[in-house]
Formats: structure tokens, sequence, C-alpha cells
């Protein structure tokens, strides 16, 4: 375990990170006789941003997929907010605060960007069914909110061009940043990226990067995140989990990281002699 | 103006009152097929139980009252009170959405990221149980259905159209009612599917499964709300059968009709389903009274699917389906 655990402590760049959000407890996960995480545990602290690094196969979107409810763990527990999480569906983890993005983008292909980041709000929507349709009072009150927040999210991810552009047209990095929009537009509390960056060009890796940072800035996100470019993950991530063959081999800030002789040997590979 | 074009012209009408009824049941089709890629063979069956259930309640009809008689040995057949339409239909609709909820509570849940033909093989069980049951509860007799909606020759048509062509025309005054209830059916939920918040949700789910989970949507609670509108259509297009032609189960194999209409349409399509309903509704109508007598008539049977067979080979995803182009 590194110093930083248990949360409460101020980075180089001078922002607060506050409490223990999220822990997870020694947590295992199989898939049949294929044991894809083992005995894992770590935690994520309000304010941070905290990166789960491995070679490919190593469990980590395994591991976003148990903090997001697409899968549940046969041991360990999911602590959330000082809370004990019993067995989730997804929809109840996005309910709770929770929103991500995915590694093959999941977005509805039919719907215009725009319509797709209003999904997003879709669980900070109270007004009743009838009052929707005959527009009135609340609900048109709360359609102008979400609306608002919806196109602030637009304007500072930088895709005003296309919002009424069916998101099936549009190229794979556009693709990335409307997803990510979405998952925004909840206003989570925490928020998971898988492989934020996968398959893009070094412009457009540059571009996530500032959004990412400034997202965790500007709105106080809390993010967790999974990237193989180590380069990328080390200038953004507070703290870092490496994961090899479904084990937690390191944990810490990125230079305790990038000095750990059994990461070191993950990633290089190691002579047997 | 000629008598033979007058006649055409009353044909096309009465037509396209008949192609509304068609699209009703193909738009409970597009809506369960959009929302969960099931083909649902049912659809037929669940107008002609919500048109039996309407019944019963409103005759004050004893449910399983056969079975009921044959195991106790009593005469129970009626509770003796009648029911006004309106609530009837409110307790009808109620009753579907219990149906709903049993379907996906015992069938769907357990047969999630099926084969898509497995999940129809489900549903065509699902046809037989659910006719089964309807002929257990409410009996097997031709029932008539009386909801107080007007019926008969439309006399304003007849007179007006008399005197501007010099022949009246016969249009019924159910279809008209029909018509109206079903436009106003369809913008009602075109409203919901846009602007609420089911909607909303409703069409995400239609679209991607994966991030409709992400974004707090239930699929469980979609899937129970799309089958509750099915049924709540089913219930529409139940009732104007009925009262057309009475609350019989070769009421069921209406559906046999939607499955061109469909294929017109595109299966994905609401707009299409109702335009398809048109088309084959004034297309068997107009096909019939111009072609029929040279072929010594009775086209109606087949000239639906022979059209359903046309659109196939040169246009497999109908009017308005996604065309599924598969990239290399």
């Amino acid at each position: 375990m590194n110093a930083l655990t248990g949360g409460n402590y101020t980075t180089a760049d001078g922002r607060k990170i506050g409490n223990t959000m999220m822990e997870m407890k020694n947590i295992t996960l199989r898939f049949g006789g294929v044991v894809a995480i083992k005995d894992i545990s770590f935690d994520i602290n309000e304010g941070e941003i905290r990166a789960i690094i491995g070679p490919n196969g190593a469990g980590k979107s395994s591991m976003l997929n148990v903090i997001s409810g697409f899968y549940n763990p046969q041991e360990g527990e999911v602590w959330f907010h000082g809370k004990k999480r019993p067995p989730m569906r997804p929809y109840q983890v996005a309910r709770q605060g929770i929103a991500r993005t995915f590694q093959n983008i999941a977005l509805f292909e039919g719907m215009s960007v725009l319509d797709n980041v209003m999904t997003g709000r879709l669980t900070h929507m109270k007004a009743g069914m009838l009052s929707q349709m005959i527009w009135k009072g609340k609900a048109e009150a709360e359609e102008t909110a979400n609306r608002e927040i919806v196109e602030k999210i637009i304007d500072f991810l930088e895709i005003q061009a296309i919002r009424k552009t069916p998101v099936g047209r549009l190229p794979y990095g556009l693709k990335k940043r409307v997803e990510l929009a979405r998952a925004l537009a909840a206003e989570p509390k925490l928020l998971l990226l898988d492989e934020p960056m996968a398959g893009m060009n070094v412009e457009e890796k540059e571009d996530m990067s500032r959004f990412i940072l400034s997202m965790n800035d500007e709105f106080g996100t809390t993010i967790a995140l999974i990237e193989h470019d180590m380069g990328v993950v080390m200038d953004l991530s507070d703290r870092v989990v490496v994961m090899d063959y479904g084990k937690k081999i390191g944990d810490g800030t990125p230079d305790d990281v990038r000095n750990n002789q059994e990461v070191i040997d993950a990633y290089l590979g190691v002579a047997h002699d | 103006m000629p008598e033979q074009l007058l006649f055409a012209m009353e044909v096309t009408l009465n037509g396209l009152m008949a192609g509304v009824l068609y699209a009703l049941v193909a738009l409970g089709f597009v809506l369960i097929f959009k929302a969960s890629g099931i083909f649902n063979y049912a659809q037929g069956v669940m107008a002609l139980f919500a048109a039996l259930t309407l019944v019963g309640i409103m005759d004050g009809q004893i449910p399983f009252a056969h079975i009921i008689n044959a195991i106790f040995g009593t005469e129970l057949h009626h509770f003796g009170w009648h029911v006004p339409a309106l609530l009837a239909i409110i307790l009808t609709a109620g009753v579907m959405v219990v149906f709903a909820w049993l379907v996906q509570k015992f069938i769907f849940s357990h047969l999630v990221n099926q084969e898509p033909i497995i999940l129809f093989m489900a549903t065509i069980g699902l046809a037989y149980f659910l006719e089964g049951v309807g002929d257990l509860m409410w009996g097997s007799d031709i029932k008539k259905l009386d909801v107080g909606l007007p019926q008969g020759i439309n006399d304003w048509i007849d007179i007006t159209t008399f005197e501007v062509f010099g022949y009246g025309f016969f249009i019924d005054n159910l279809d008209i009612s029909a018509t109206i209830v079903a436009i106003i059916l369809v913008a009602a939920l075109i409203i919901f599917s846009q602007y609420t918040k089911q909607g909303r949700a409703l069409r995400a789910v239609a679209d991607d499964h994966q991030a409709a989970l992400s974004v707090g949507i239930s699929l469980n609670f979609i899937w129970v709300l799309v089958w509750s509108i099915a049924g709540f259509v089913a219930l529409v297009a139940g009732i104007m059968w009925g009262a057309k032609s009475g609350v019989q189960f070769s009421l069921s194999l209406i559906a046999l009709k939607a499955l061109p209409v469909l294929m017109l349409g595109g299966f994905t399509s609401i707009p299409g389903a109702i335009v398809g309903g048109l088309i084959i509704g004034v297309g068997e109508k107009l096909f019939e009274f111009l072609i029929g007598p040279m072929v010594g008539g009775a086209t109606e049977n087949w000239f639906a699917y022979v059209l359903a067979l046309l659109f196939l080979v040169f246009r497999p995803q109908g009017l308005f389906g996604e065309k599924i182009i598969e990239r290399v």
C-alpha cells in the first residue's frame, strides 16, 4: 500500500483530493474456470484521476465492468460513499451517479449528437409522463434546464458544429467525444473511461487529454480510466493501479509505479534463465 | 364524371379505411420488433384476446366459467352486471399491462441474448397459449362487440357526393371512427416517443442495449412498457375489427395480413407500417375491382402476399426500412 490511500492529500499541481469515494475490497471475478480478476483491492478518492493500466488481457476492462455493474464479482466487496454496495445491475449503478464510456463505443447511432447527449440526462428527469407529453409546468422547466446543461457540455467538448448530425455518420474520433459528452451529461460523481484514447492519432490524443484534465479541474469530476498509452497515463493521473494476469502488481503515484521492478518486468518482459 | 371512375374512387376510399386496420396491427409488430428485436407472432392473438376480454368485462361474464362449472358442478355464467364501455376499455388496458409484465417475467427475461429464431418460436408458443387461455376464459362463441361507435352508412358523405357527382359514396361510419382513432393513437405515440423520458429511453433501447444500460435505463422496464403499448394497440385494433365483424377466433388471422404490410413498410418503421397498411388496403380493393372480374374474383386473398413478394425481390428492406450495408 502507499501513503496516499485514504485520500485527503494535495497534488503536485495544487488540487485538493478528498475522502475515499470508492473502495474495492478483495475482488475476485471468474468466468467458468478462468480467473479474470484475482483478489484485487484498491480505492478511488474524490476529485482524483485514477488510472488502471496493464498489458493486454490483464483484466482492466473486467475491473471497470465490475465497478459499473456489468459484471458482479464472485468474491469481494464494493464500497461506494462509505456504504457496501449489494450486487447491482448496470442501470442501477448508473442511477447512483457512475457514468461510463466503452472501449468499442456504444452510442445511439440513429440519433443526433444532441439526442445522444440528452439521454445522459435521463437519470435526472423527474417530471411525470403526461405532463411531459403535454409539455407543461415542471416538465418544461426541467427540459429547459437539462438542455442548458447539455449545451454547456457540447460547448465544452467542442462539438457544436455536429450537434444535429446523426452519430452513425461521424468519424471514430468524434464518436469517442460524443460518448464522453453523454457520460458527462449525467453529471456523474464518478466517471469511468475505458480506453478513451484507443485508436486515436497524436492530435486527437492531446485533445482528449486536455478534456480529461479540465473535466476534472472545472467540474471536479472524479475519473477512473483505463489506458494503454503509458506516456499519457503518467501525465494525466494522480495514482495508478497496475494489473497483470488478473493480479495487482503495483499501486501508487506515477513515479512509484515507474520505478517498480515488477511493473517494469510485466511491461518489458523478463528473461527466464 | 364517368361512372367507372366514381366507383374506383369509392373503392379507394374504402380501401384506405381497411388499410387503417392493417396498419394498426402492423404498428404493434413494429413497436416490439424495434425495441427488442422480437418478431411477435402473437400480435394478432393479442388483439383477439384484448377484444374477448373487453366483451367479457362489458357483459359481466365470469372468466373461466366452463372450468369452474365443470369442477364444482355449478351453473355460473354471468355476474349479472354490465360495465360501461369506457371503464371496460380502461380495465382491459390494465389486463394487457399485466399480460405484458407476465410475458416479460416468465418468457423473455429468460431468453436474453438468444437467437432471433428462438425468440420468434417463443412468440409462436405464446400465440397458441394465449388463444387457448382466451378460449378457456371467455368461451369460443362469436360475440358481438358494441362500444357505442356509430355504425352504418354515413349520410352526410352519401348526400354530399350525390349532389356533387350524381352518385352517392357508401362509407361506413365505423371506418371513419376507426381512422380518427388510429390517427389520434399514432399522434400520441409519436409525442410519447419524442418528448417523454420513457419515450427517449425506448428509442435508446431500440438503438443500443449496452449504451442504454450505461445511461441508467432498465431494459426490463422498457420491454414491459413496449409490450404494454403493443397490447394497447392490439386492444384498439381488436375493438375496430370486433365492431366490424364480431369477436371471433378468426380475428387472430389478421396478424397474417400484417406480414405483407410489414414487408412493404419495413419492419422497423412506424410510418412504414402506416403507409404499408394503406397501400395494401387500397391495392387490395382496387385490384379486386379492376382485375378481379377478369380472373374470377377472390383476389383479396392473395394480392397482399404477391405484392409483398415483389417487394422482397426489388426492395427487401421495404419502403422505409433501414438498408443493411455491411462494411468490409
